[in-house]
């Protein structure tokens, strides 16, 4: 088992230090000068000089990536070019509700999710499980900032339920600015969750064990609860903590079309203005939380399934 | 048995198990009747897909999804078991019925620990408190003969070897005392050794409680070893039923003819003879429409086999056999009738596992049961 945990850390270790290497190379080894790219076509060679000698662009590119990579870990990445500030500070001032709205999101697809997933397994082929399956379709094919624009005019404008845009502090505010855009990311996470769980709970509700336990007289949602949930959730709670990647990427669109002052905008903005140590930084941060909440997913399905758990000792 | 006009244990008349087939649906059980009497070992023997699982999970109704259950009787203690509503049925699977699978390894939850599953059993269906449950779960894996339970209680199926595992499932399958244990060939999966030992346990168990087994089987020493009656069935019917003894020494039909004869005999050096197998395939399912199933493999068929009632008639008490042909031959010559030459009978009651090495000695020689298979 600790060697199980040991062999997947190191790999988890390969992967966040490749990602940290794709992210500088993007920018060091890409054609052109980025400097020049940054500062745009009228800055004079002593600016792009300036600039480079101050983004340590000048030193040799080892170094460079040791420096980097060393900001990351220590937690001081350096400065950003636009905003003229630490982009530690830049970014912990905007994290909470990017992480609060991926929550959210998470939640609606988890809470909205199981049981359509469950009833539709349930009753393959049946009414509810087309009906689910086509709701999930059609939620995942509408486009984020298109279904956030249509809500907002909705429940913002027209019922006044809900704050149109914007972000206001606290609890009851973080909930009320980060309910339609939370609702909006979990649809699109929605349909990943249904077809995931209903196709795992297929396969368990068909193993042998669970016409077993319905010849014990169980019922089916003792069968589906007690047990078949239990060998099910697995491989959604892997695929869910992939996913996160994807929730990262609504929330660039979505903290645009909400305007909400998370990481997603920063980003934006960062793009916007070639901001490139900050784009950088995101890049590895959002990359470096898909690699460990998988890392974490798999460690939980080790320690939940016992045949991973043990090992393979089958007698 | 003093049963009296008490009703059998369960009773099927006339069951009849059909998919849908891509041409209307197709039978696997085309009106089996059958009744196991309370404490009785019933055997079912037959090819591979000769129907006998669906027979065995009508006992409970639980059949696969697309599956049409048919019956003009069905039942368990005189209950109609085709009225029972969903709340009722569950009731009587909890209670009545324990079922065990063919497949140890796979009739586990694999991600509970096996105490726990014969704990929750306990507390779903006898409603035991949670420590209770426990207890009684711990006995219970004595009593299917698993050492240390303490320790084997918090182990997980896949630590256990497919002969403890068959345990944990008789001992589910026995924790509610139900009246009747339906056993789907327990033994299939195991070796040989664990084979005979799961066989003895079967056997025990039933002596302590007194319920009725139904014992499925390909193997006939097995049902000869273990069972007070035997159903013999062939391409979705039972083509023959009566006490094991009377149908051991004067099998009547062709099949349980054929298939006695399939039996691998051993010899006085305790060599094993090669195993004669019946000419032919056993039926697709559909295939047959009409008449007897046995047609295409059978020496004795004539014209009119191909329109005859699959109907069990009674040529000696309680000996039934569904062939016609057969059967008006033993009514006209009742000694010899069927007689495949001198077999030793297994003693009565209940035969250990030394009658049933008697009842392999005994079955005569591939030779001597080649004529019946001549054309
Ligand atoms: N779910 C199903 N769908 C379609 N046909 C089925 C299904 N289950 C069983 N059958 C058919 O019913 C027939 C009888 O099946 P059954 O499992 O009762 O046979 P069996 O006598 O138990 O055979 P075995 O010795 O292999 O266990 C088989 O020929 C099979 O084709
Ligand atoms: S009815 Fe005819 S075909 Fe069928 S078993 Fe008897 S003799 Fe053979
Ligand atoms: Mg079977």
């Amino acid at each position: 088992m600790l060697n199980y945990f040991a062999r997947r850390a190191g790999i988890a270790v390969v992967q966040l230090l490749g990602l940290a290497l794709v992210a500088f190379a993007l920018i060091h080894l890409v054609p052109g000068n980025p400097v020049r790219t940054m500062l745009g076509a009228r800055a004079t060679p002593e600016q792009v000089a300036a600039a480079t000698r101050r983004l340590g662009l000048d030193r040799p590119l080892v170094d460079q990536f040791g420096s980097f990579v060393w900001g990351l870990l220590s937690g001081n990445p350096g400065q950003s070019i636009t905003f003229a500030q630490p982009i530690a500070s830049l970014i912990s001032e905007r994290i909470l509700p990017s992480f609060l709205l991926i929550c959210y999101g998470l939640v609606v697809a988890i809470v909205v999710g199981t049981p359509l997933a469950v009833f539709s397994a349930v009753r393959p082929g049946g009414a509810f499980d087309h009906g689910t399956r086509l709701f999930t379709t059609v939620a995942f094919a509408m486009p984020t900032f298109w279904l956030g624009l249509v809500l907002a005019l909705l429940f913002g404008l027209k019922l006044h339920w809900l704050p149109v845009a914007g972000y206001t502090s606290g609890f009851v505010g973080a909930i009320r600015s980060l309910t339609l855009p939370g609702v909006v990311l979990g649809l699109s996470l929605l349909v990943i969750v249904v077809r995931t769980l209903r196709t795992s709970m297929r396969k368990v509700l068909t193993a042998e064990f669970v016409e077993a336990e319905r010849a014990r007289g169980f019922s089916t949602f003792r069968i589906v609860t007690r047990h078949v949930m239990r060998s099910a959730v697995m491989p959604t709670i892997t695929v869910l903590a992939v996913n996160v990647g994807f929730l990262i990427g609504g929330t660039v669109v979505l903290e645009q079309v909400f305007q909400i002052p998370g990481v997603g905008s920063l980003l934006f903005l960062a793009v916007e203005h070639r901001d490139y140590p900050v784009v950088e930084t995101i890049a590895v941060m959002a990359g470096a939380v898909v690699v460990v909440l998988s890392l974490l997913a798999d460690l939980a399905q080790a320690l939940m399934d016992p045949r991973v758990r043990l090992g393979a000792r089958t007698v | 048995m003093t049963v009296g006009d008490a009703p059998p244990l369960f009773c099927a008349r006339q069951l009849r198990i059909a998919f849908a087939g891509a041409s209307g649906p197709v039978e696997a059980v085309s009106g089996v009747s059958l009744e196991v009497r309370s404490g009785e070992v019933l055997g079912l023997v037959g090819e591979s897909g000769s129907g006998k699982s669906l027979t065995c999970r009508s006992t409970i109704r639980l059949l696969p999804h697309r599956a049409r259950l048919t019956a003009d009787d069905l039942s368990f203690e005189g209950r109609d078991l085709l009225a029972l509503s969903d709340r009722e049925l569950r009731d009587h699977r909890a209670r009545n019925v324990g079922m065990v699978f063919q497949d140890p390894f796979s009739c586990l939850d694999p991600t509970m620990r096996v105490g726990e599953q014969i704990a929750e059993t306990l507390r779903v269906n006898a409603g035991m408190d949670k420590s209770a449950a426990r207890q009684r779960a711990l006995e219970m894996m004595e009593l299917v003969d698993i050492g240390q339970p303490d320790r084997r209680y918090l182990a997980y199926p896949h630590e256990l070897s497919g002969g403890m595992r068959q345990r944990v499932a008789i001992a589910i399958a026995v924790s509610c005392r139900p009246k009747l244990l339906v056993a789907d060939e327990p033994t299939t999966a195991l070796d040989v050794t664990t084979q005979a030992q799961i066989l003895a346990l079967l056997q025990r168990l039933r002596q302590e409680t007194g319920m009725a087994l139904l014992l499925v089987s390909h193997d006939f020493g097995v049902i000869a070893q273990m069972c007070d009656r035997v159903a013999v069935m062939y391409g979705g019917y039972v083509v023959e039923s009566g006490p094991v003894t009377s149908v051991y020494r004067a099998p009547l039909h062709p099949y349980t003819r054929a298939l006695l004869s399939a039996i691998p005999a051993i010899e006085s050096a305790g060599k094993r003879v090669r195993r004669t197998g019946i000419p032919g395939q056993p039926p697709g399912i559909g295939e047959i429409l009409t008449g007897c199933p046995f047609v295409p493999r059978c020496t004795l068929a004539q014209t009119a086999c191909t329109t005859i009632d699959m109907k069990l008639q009674e040529v000696s008490p309680g000996h039934a056999n569904a062939c016609p042909v057969t059967t008006e031959a033993a009514n006209a010559s009742p000694v010899t009738a069927g007689d495949n030459g001198a077999r030793s009978v297994p003693p009565a009651g209940l035969p250990g596992v030394n009658a049933a090495m008697d009842v392999h000695h005994a079955v005569p020689s591939a030779d001597g049961a080649e004529h019946l298979m001549q054309p």
